[in-house]
């Protein structure tokens, strides 16, 4: 017998349900994963006024339970108490937007059915008094035959009638199983219609602000501009706001390791401690501010209504590749991180388009690239200015990110012509209302992303770094034999320098993908190992880029940029493709397809740039 | 009068007289009906379809929703005669 009670949020999309559940919990939080699926599991711990704890499910929202995505799927899954790895809620808090009644009212109706204890929150009650609406929830509650309290969940209000409504559902009796549902939704519709009417006192034309706001920001001249205006200044934040906590964990990292030197014997485990784990490790957490900065972006785009808008703006462009503007969305996630964004893509209805959107996700410029790019950039494109505002440097940069963004319209191009062939599953979305943020709820968002980066470097980055040190420095080479060549992992990446010879790849760039297949920051990790394992008295203590100007050619350097923009050197986006995807199949063919771009642009790369005798 | 719903005038309302449920694939029916689509309803064009396609925006009931073209082609509304 379980003792603490499980309650499911339930509600339509843009209901509230995340920031009420958010409001309940706290940062008492814990994100996991449905097993079997890639639909994340949000839950938290809760009490009642009494002091009982319970624990709280924020699921999916959707407007039925007639699923046409995966994780509407789970939504209705959980309600019903199949869903494998979750038991059947004791009751369900259906999240109701105050201001838009009657088409949330319906979902109410059909959850109803089920015969479950409920309550209804009549959530964003402020944003239907702005529109004019006067409710009677009293008469919506007797209408409904269920408990109806009022919400205004970013200002936490309702909370406490709220509690007290779950504490009394959850001492009555507990239906054993959930009633069979009904699919045909249109009855529920209009009885929705009909209680709504009932229970709307006054109701004058509304939502003048949004309306208002879109005017513009759907316009088909302005729209575009500021859309492209929102983009410019978040990718210039994401470089701008972050120089100076880079320059703080780069500061922690050197004091660090200055320390470990003065104050530990010198041995084998004060070199992995600073070479392998405080440099290796570092050298990838530097990018935290910056995937913060991008994800603090995104969030803020969410919360405000504005991301909807955004598909919409690019449904035009989208269909020409024959995806929709819903998978805008995931693919700008991706410019963060491949993973949400593949994650994302599980809102997109069409099961071709949403496998075309997870096979061209990983193209997009995501953060671990930076650290790669950052260094060659540094060291071989001159800091000059081409034009009033404009470096040199960051120009090459905006030139890779258009690289990755034109590869993935190809490939969306010729996946949906060939393996995703058929007619697309259209574009059919809500457009919220705008609404103010919480800010609390945007620091929770990136606060969970951080602490997912962090496990990350933590487990797969730093044991990944530590096992090629170890391999990079055994076996000891003998005098006048370099240690990179002679060691474990120079034998290994001499066999692949082979292949990588023509495209212009050195010995310590063939070692460097190798390790990097776990993750793309680690080849910057992995060529300070393999460097700093080499170098001699006078190159000690030498920046990489500094090393890597010295011994690469710029068309090697090139190659190597142009050789990251597709290689998928991700085991987690690669794992995360095989769970969406169910199965090894296209995972294998996104490994395959990018592996050999990254390879034919490499050497275009290498051949055009030594032809022009750069 | 009674004309499709992408050949309306901007922020007029009018009610929907019918929809051809079979020129809309299953998915889209079905996401119509969710979004609270249904003969009677009242529905403005917030938004119509741009010079170079893309989106328009409905206001169905109280909520706006993106459609395509060929979906507000499905929907005949009926607007008071001027």
């Amino acid at each position: 017998m379980n003792a603490v009670p499980l309650v499911a949020l339930v509600g339509n999309p843009n209901a509230g349900k995340t920031a009420l559940f958010n409001a309940l919990t706290g940062a008492r939080q814990k994100v996991g994963n449905y097993p079997g699926v890639t639909v994340e599991r949000h839950a938290g711990r809760m009490a009642l006024d009494d002091g009982r704890p319970i624990e709280l499910v924020d699921l999916p929202g959707t407007y039925s339970l007639d699923p046409s995505s995966p994780d509407e799927q789970v939504t209705r899954d959980v309600v019903l108490g199949k869903q494998a790895g979750e038991r059947l809620p004791d009751a369900l808090v259906v999240v109701a937007d105050a201001s838009n009644l009657e088409n949330h009212l319906r979902f109410v109706l059909q959850l109803r059915q089920l015969g479950r204890p409920m309550i209804v929150a009549l959530n964003m009650i402020d944003m239907a008094t702005r529109d004019g609406l006067t409710i009677d929830a009293d008469a919506l509650s007797a209408a409904l035959g269920v408990p109806v309290v009022t919400t205004v969940a970013v200002r936490k209000r309702g909370l406490d009638d709220l509690r007290a409504a779950l504490a009394g559902v959850l001492l009555g009796s507990r239906p054993a199983a959930p009633a069979e549902i009904e699919s045909d939704i249109r009855h529920f519709q209009r009885e929705a219609r009909r209680i709504a009417a009932d229970a709307i006192v006054e109701q004058p034309g509304g939502r003048a602000f949004t309306r208002g706001v879109d005017r513009v920001v759907l316009h088909p001249v302005a729209g575009p501009l500021i859309l492209a205006t929102v983009m410019l200044v978040m990718f210039q934040a994401v470089y701008a706001w972050s120089e100076a906590p880079i320059g703080w964990i780069e500061g922690l990292q050197g004091w660090l390791a200055e320390s470990a030197a003065a104050y530990l014997p010198e041995n084998f485990l004060r070199d992995l401690l600073i070479e392998g784990i405080i440099n290796g490790v570092g050298s990838v957490v530097v990018f935290l501010p910056q995937i913060l900065i991008l994800f603090f972006f995104i969030l803020l785009l969410e919360a405000t209504g504005y991301m909807v808008r955004a598909a919409f703006l690019m449904d035009r462009l989208m269909s020409g590749i024959g995806l929709s503007g819903r998978a805008f969305i995931p693919l700008l996630s991706s410019f963060a991180c491949a993973i949400p964004g593949i994650m994302a893509a599980r809102s997109i209805d069409d099961p071709r388009e949403r496998l075309t959107t997870i096979l061209i996700a990983p193209l997009m410029t995501c953060s671990a690239r930076l650290p790669v790019y950052a260094v060659l950039i540094g060291a071989f494109i001159p800091a000059i200015s081409v034009g009033p505002g404009i470096g040199l440097q960051g120009l090459v940069l905006f030139g890779l990110y258009v690289a990755g963004i034109l590869g993935a319209i190809a490939a969306a191009f010729v996946l949906r012509m060939t393996a995703t062939r058929g007619k697309g599953g259209g574009f059919m979305m809500e457009l919220p209302r705008y609404q103010l943020p919480s800010i609390r709820d945007v620091l929770i968002g990136m606060w969970q992303r951080a602490w997912l980066f962090l496990r990350r470097a933590g487990t797969i980055i730093m044991g990944v770094t530590v096992a090629l040190w170890l391999l990079a420095s055994y076996p000891v080479a003998p005098e006048g034999v370099k240690q990179s060549e002679y060691s474990i992992a120079g034998r290994v990446a001499s066999g692949l320098e082979v292949v990588l010879k023509p495209i212009g790849f050195n010995h310590e760039m063939s070692l460097a993908v190798i390790p990097a297949m776990a993750a793309r920051e680690v080849a910057v990790s992995a060529l300070q190992t393999v460097y700093s394992i080499d170098a001699d008295a006078d190159e000690e203590g030498q920046a990489l880029g500094a090393q890597l100007a010295a011994r690469w050619s710029l068309p090697t350097a090139l190659a190597f940029l142009a050789w990251f923009v597709f290689a998928p050197q991700c085991l987690s986006t690669i794992a995360v493709a095989r769970r969406e995807t169910n199965g090894w199949k296209w995972p294998i063919v996104m490994i395959v397809y990018l592996f050999a771009a990254a390879y034919v642009f490499a050497g275009i790369t290498f051949w055009t740039a030594t032809a022009l005798g750069l | 009068m009674s004309h499709s719903l992408a050949r309306a005038s901007r922020n007029v309302t009018g009610t929907v007289s019918s929809i051809d449920w079979e020129a809309l694939s299953p998915a889209e029916a079905r996401r119509l009906r969710e979004f609270g689509l249904d003969e009677g309803v009242e529905v403005e064009l917030v938004k119509p379809v741009g010079w170079l396609g893309g989106p328009a925006a409905v206001r169905i009931g109280r909520m706006t929703v993106a459609l395509r073209r060929h979906i507000t082609e499905a929907i005949k509304v009926a607007v008071p005669a001027e």
